[in-house]
């Protein structure tokens, strides 16, 4: 399978701290690819630097072998990356479909069509009912839902997820990963996500990268992963603090 | 909108456009003042409500509207109507320019204000020593005839001119509200991070916004000019215009539509009636109206942040409620 | 022109410089702590110098005399302010802050204006036309004191908040207004305190400034708007930033007055604000947040 992202030596300094280095891993084309480790391992930082956020110090992105390496976060949206946020961000005093609106706008003209790509991708997971209360109403499962299909709707090739399933009861934890198991069957669409929800990352992903204190300190099936004493090590190490 | 909400806006445009043949001269230049602020309060709504850019030195767009077609007409004899390309194209660029400045530098928040502010004032002092332009004597433009074509006429000319603004504004302000670029504004004002990660461009969306709602407020600038016919850098540049033009969205309600035009309607004749009636018991109190719209200013962000129009329109049912 | 004359310009704005150094102190303090731009700060100053000017016609007390005065009655309207209104605006978007107090700021102005009339006031102390003569610099004894006193009461403010129980406090709320809760400050309380003491500095500043500027209503925004150029030049929350600024903008003023034309002299401070927004938004003695 050829890689549809690729990450290579990427490093990102703050003010002297190192959040992330050297980090290099790969998504293959239609895969689905977990990036796990403890808190403050550098997960979120190596999202950013993915889409644009800020630039990393050294190190590079590509995306179907094209360098996106310091683009602008648009300029990564518009290359075919969708992103969520760990902390979600709804555009609060819109409502759900605006929501929705604005991220199909990014590929789309025209408002109509915007629109009804908007309804599609609501319909798809399960919001269609709420298309007409403003966001900030929303329930956080409702909120990380939206946030999925903001960045659906604008039509990526790669969906990057930041704990889109954190804080959801076990039964929406299964009907968000039933969601995204079918865009990837079904549509081709290629998933790097950030997850503690262990028992999604096993249903889910095919290829697990493991990051602590902002290296990869492993990667491999999600069997593999798991039994690997240095990443077992590093989550009993950060627990037991 | 409600069919309900369709008809009262019918029967409110009809009586605006009647007015003229009750309206004494005085209530007809109250109504002027109270178009003339709806329609700089929308252009500032694009900014503010739409985008969520505090500007608090617009009155710089309105002086640059004013002094670029005064000075054509005075100097070179050339009428409003094509003045008001110049200062349109002036107060654009410069919306543009500290625009650019100000994202290109990430100057936000306060800072930004302050920035909108600071050019405001820059423009008040240079005024004041360009005598091409009258400097602080101000600029004077001759008075008397009739000439349409000038911008020259009775005051029932200047009413429906400004009422003709406020509907364009109105429109125009609606199209784009409803436009891809409306809906990036809008995902701008309610969050810049989410904005751009859904691919909105966010320093060409927010220089599109000033310079849209500078064009817009220049032509306010124009109408002003030929409507008072006298130009103070110490007034039309003043601090205390620039708060004058923030007031109608803020008590109407930001990013609404109507609330400019609502806000405009409660403030002015307020105003108005206040100094007239204090004026009745014989006492001449400077500043009066000033404090009247500062007591306003400080009860709606207090009592009703989001505005009248938001809490009117639920009321009366104009509008469709999603809650 | 000599190098005598320079030198005296230059220490004449420093002087001046020093008073508004003050001012600003008052706008950073309060937007330290509380994280609220005051838009009315120059209408409280002005109001300083109202108070400054009506207990010399009153009793003849000499505004460094009445300065304790004026700054009681500011402190209580600066506490009174906080409470009653702005502490509900803190967790509110900034927008509102702004307009809360640009609100305020135009009615404390208007009622000036309504009390006072649009004419200049001042005060004539018996040392009015006094200089003092040290070698080559000869400075008028009204701005010496001035300057000499804001000196002073910039020298208290520091001492409070570096070495008072109450000052510590205050310092601990605007580093972490969160943690200070959880030990237990009481931070509505300390807010109210704080624009106080805000409200107090800045009326001291209207005071001294008596001695040099006769009072009228209309100087209360331009006063605002130098107060926001010199923290912003200086860095906004940083105290002795807000005197270094001070100084900077009161020389440069004095300079660009004596040598270009003293109309032009604030288009000078303003140049020096956008150039400062757009290069070193953060001010000179700032951190980046």
């Amino acid at each position: 399978m050829t890689a549809l992202l690729e990450v290579e030596g990427l490093s990102k300094r703050f003010r002297g701290l190192r959040a992330v280095s050297n980090v290099g891993f790969a998504v293959p084309k239609g895969g689905i690819v977990a990036l796990i480790g403890p808190n403050g391992a550098g997960k979120t930082t190596t999202f950013n630097l993915i889409a644009g956020v800020f630039p990393p110090n050294e190190g590079s992105v590509r995306l179907d072998g094209r360098p996106i390496t310091g683009l602008k976060p648009h300029q990564v949206c518009a290359a075919g990356i969708g992103r969520t946020f760990q902390i979600v961000k709804p555009f609060g005093d819109l409502t759900v479909e605006e929501n929705v609106v604005v991220g199909a706008l990014a590929r789309e003209r025209s408002v109509d069509t915007a629109r009804r790509i908007a309804r599609g991708v609501l319909e798809r997971l399960g919001l269609a009912e709420q298309s007409f209360r403003p966001a900030r109403s929303l329930t956080l499962p409702d909120r990380k839902r939206l946030e999925v299909a903001r960045a659906l709707a604008t039509r990526p090739t790669l969906l990057l997820l930041d704990e889109v399933l954190a804080g959801l009861r076990p039964t929406e934890v299964d009907r968000m990963v039933e969601v995204l198991r079918d865009l990837n069957r079904r549509e081709g669409l290629t998933i790097l996500m950030i997850e503690h929800v262990m028992r999604a990352v096993m249903a889910l992903s095919d290829h697990v990268v493991v990051l602590d204190h902002g290296e990869k300190i492993a990667e491999g099936t999600p069997a593999d992963v798991t039994a690997d004493p240095r990443v077992i090590e590093s989550y009993l190490g950060a627990e037991s603090l | 909108m409600t069919a309900r909400a369709m008809a009262l806006a019918g029967v409110l445009l009809a009586a605006l456009l009647a007015a003229p043949l009750v309206a004494d001269s005085y209530v007809l230049s109250v109504l002027t003042t109270v178009l003339w602020f709806a329609y700089v309060g929308q252009a500032w709504n694009v900014m503010m409500g739409f985008s969520g850019l505090l500007s608090l030195g617009h009155a710089l767009y309105v002086g640059l509207g004013a002094y670029a077609s005064a000075a054509l007409f005075v100097h070179f004899g050339i009428g409003p109507w094509l003045g008001l390309f110049v200062g349109v194209a002036l107060a654009a660029a410069a919306g543009a320019f500290i625009g650019f400045l100000g994202f290109r530098f990430g100057v936000r928040g306060v800072h930004f204000a302050l920035l909108t502010i600071a050019f405001a004032e820059v423009a008040r002092i240079g005024f004041d020593h360009i005598g091409w332009l009258g400097g602080s004597g101000g600029l004077f433009l001759p008075v008397g005839g009739s000439d349409p074509l000038n911008l020259r006429g009775a005051p029932v000319l200047f009413y429906y001119v400004i009422l003709a603004l406020v509907l364009l504004a109105f429109a125009l302000a609606k199209v784009l509200l409803h436009s891809r670029l409306g809906y990036q504004w809008l995902a701008i004002r309610e969050d810049a991070e989410a904005a751009e990660a859904v691919g909105v461009d966010l320093f060409r969306a927010r220089i599109k916004a000033v310079v849209v709602s500078a064009a817009l407020t220049a032509l306010g600038g124009v109408f002003q000019a030929f409507y008072f016919n006298n130009l103070f850098p110490e007034q039309v540049f003043s601090m205390g215009r620039s708060i004058e033009i923030i007031l109608p969205a803020i008590v109407g309600g930001i990013g609404t539509l109507f609330g400019p035009i609502l806000g405009a309607f409660i403030l002015t004749p307020m105003g108005e009636a206040l100094t007239g009636a204090i004026g009745a018991l014989g006492i001449d109190l400077p500043g009066l109206k000033q404090l009247f719209y500062g007591a306003a200013l400080v009860a709606i962000i207090v009592f009703r942040p989001e505005g009248v129009w938001p809490w009117l329109s639920r009321r009366l049912k104009l509008v469709r409620g999603p809650q | 022109m000599t190098l005598a004359l320079l030198l005296n310009i230059v220490a004449s704005g420093l002087l001046t410089g020093l008073v508004y150094g003050l001012a600003a102190l008052g706008l950073s303090v309060i937007f330290g702590v509380v994280r609220v731009v005051n838009f009315a700060h120059g209408e409280m100053m002005v109001a300083g110098m109202y108070g400054a000017v009506l207990l010399f016609g009153a009793l003849g007390l000499d505004p460094i005399l009445s300065a304790p005065l004026v700054a009681a009655v500011l402190f209580v309207f600066g506490w009174a302010l906080q409470r009653g209104l702005v502490n509900k605006f803190v967790e509110r978007p900034e927008h509102m802050q702004f307009i809360l107090l640009l609100g305020i700021a135009t009615i404390v102005l208007n009622l000036l204006l309504m009390v006072f009339g649009p004419d200049s006031r001042g005060v004539m102390v018996p040392y009015v036309f006094d200089v003092f003569e040290i070698g080559p610099f000869h400075q008028d004894a009204t701005r010496t004191y001035a300057g000499l006193g804001a000196i002073a009461v910039a020298a208290v403010l520091f001492a409070f908040f570096r070495f008072s129980r109450t000052g510590k406090a205050i310092r601990a709320c605007a580093d972490n207004p969160l943690g200070a809760r959880v030990v237990g400050l009481n931070i509505d309380g300390l807010y109210a305190l704080t624009f106080g003491i805000g409200a107090a500095v800045v009326g001291i500043a209207g005071a001294l400034l008596t001695l040099v500027v006769e009072a009228r209503p209309q100087l209360a925004p331009e006063y605002t708007l130098l107060s926001f150029i010199i923290v912003i030049v200086g860095g906004l929350g940083s105290l002795p930033g807000a005197l270094l600024g001070g100084v900077l903008i009161g020389v440069s003023e004095a300079l660009a007055g004596f040598l270009l034309m003293p109309s032009l002299k604030a288009l000078f401070s303003y140049v020096v604000l956008i150039v400062v927004l757009l290069l070193r938004p953060q001010g000179l003695l700032g951190r980046r947040s």
